[in-house]
C-alpha cells in the first residue's frame, strides 16, 4: 500500500511537470495567470516531495510545519514581487 | 485521550538524524534568499530579465525536472524496499537514481554548452548572472548527490542496509529530495515566469 501510494505521487507530480512546462507556459494564457498558476502547481508539487517522498507526513509535528512554512513563505515572497511588479507591456 | 495523543506523537518520527535535517532547513534557506534576491532583480529590470527567459529552452527545464523526479522517486523505492526485507532490489534502485542523476548533469552541460556558444556569460547580464549562480550551485549539489549515491550503491551492494539499520540510507534520500525540490521551484523562477 505504501509502495503504491509514493508512486501515484510520483505519477502526479510527473503530470502536473508536463501540465506546466508545456501548457501552461504558453501564450494561450495570460502571463499573470499562466505564472502564478505555474507556481501555485509548484508550491503543492514541493509539498507532496516533503510529505511524501522525504516523509514529514510521519515526522514530529515541529519539523513539519518548519518546512510547510518554508513552502508557503518562499512562494508568497516569489508570487508577492512577481505580482507588486508592472508587467511589460504587450 | 491525551495517552492515545501521546502515543500518536511518539511514533511520529524523522527519518535519518537531526543534523542532516538542520543542514537541509538551513540550505533551502539559503535558496530561497537567492530565489528572492532573483525576483528584486527581476523588478529593477524586467525586460532584460523576460528577454533572456526567452532564449532559454524550456524543454531542458522541463526534462530536468522529469529525471529529478524519478531519480528522487527511485530512491523512494530503495528505502521503502529496505523497509520491505527485500534487499536484492535496493542496489538496482540507486544505480538507477545515480544513472537519471548524471543523466541531468549531462543534459546541463548541453545546455550550458549551448550558452556559451552563443556567447553567453554570467557576465552577460543580471539575469544570467542570477542563471548561472542559481543553477550552478544547484549543480553542485547534484554533483555531491551523485558521490553520495555512488556511496550508497556500493553499501546496498554489501547488504549494509536492513529494516533496523538504514539511518544512513535515510539521510541520503533526504538529502537527493531536497536536491530535487529546490529544481522544481527554480525551473519556473528561471525558465517559466513571464
Amino acid at each position: 500500500m505504501v509502495r503504491q501510494s509514493t508512486t501515484l505521487v510520483w505519477l502526479f507530480l510527473m503530470a502536473a511537470t508536463i501540465a506546466t512546462t508545456w501548457w501552461l507556459s504558453k501564450d494561450g494564457f495570460s502571463a499573470r495567470v499562466g505564472t502564478v498558476a505555474i507556481f501555485a502547481i509548484a508550491a503543492f508539487k514541493v509539498r507532496l516531495v516533503l510529505l511524501h517522498f522525504m516523509e514529514l507526513k510521519q515526522a514530529p509535528r515541529p519539523w513539519r510545519l518548519i518546512f510547510e512554512a518554508w513552502v508557503l513563505l518562499a512562494t508568497a515572497a516569489i508570487v508577492g514581487i512577481y505580482l507588486s511588479t508592472p508587467p511589460l507591456a504587450a | 485521550m491525551a495517552t492515545v495523543r501521546e502515543d500518536a506523537e511518539a511514533a511520529r518520527r524523522l527519518p535519518g538524524v537531526e543534523g542532516v535535517w538542520v543542514f537541509i532547513a538551513a540550505d533551502m534557506c539559503f535558496f530561497a534568499l537567492l530565489f528572492v534576491s532573483f525576483m528584486l532583480g527581476r523588478q529593477e529590470a524586467t525586460p532584460v530579465f523576460e528577454a533572456s527567459r526567452q532564449t532559454l529552452d524550456i524543454n531542458f527545464g522541463g526534462i530536468n525536472t522529469l529525471i529529478l523526479l524519478t531519480s528522487s522517486w527511485c530512491v523512494v523505492l530503495a528505502v521503502e524496499a529496505v523497509k520491505r526485507d527485500a534487499l536484492a532490489r535496493v542496489p538496482h534502485l540507486i544505480a538507477g537514481a545515480f544513472l537519471l542523476g548524471v543523466a541531468f548533469m549531462v543534459s546541463k552541460a548541453l545546455e550550458y554548452g549551448g550558452k556559451i556558444k552563443a556567447g553567453i556569460s554570467m557576465l552577460t547580464n543580471d539575469f544570467y548572472m542570477y542563471y548561472y549562480t542559481l543553477t550552478g550551485l544547484h549543480l553542485l549539489h547534484v554533483l555531491a548527490g551523485n558521490i553520495l549515491l555512488i556511496v550508497l550503491w556500493k553499501q546496498a551492494r554489501a547488504r549494509r542496509f536492513s529494516r533496523g539499520n538504514c539511518v544512513v540510507l535515510e539521510c541520503g534520500a533526504s538529502y537527493w529530495h531536497m536536491v530535487d525540490l529546490l529544481w522544481i521551484v527554480l525551473f519556473p523562477l528561471l525558465y517559466l515566469l513571464r
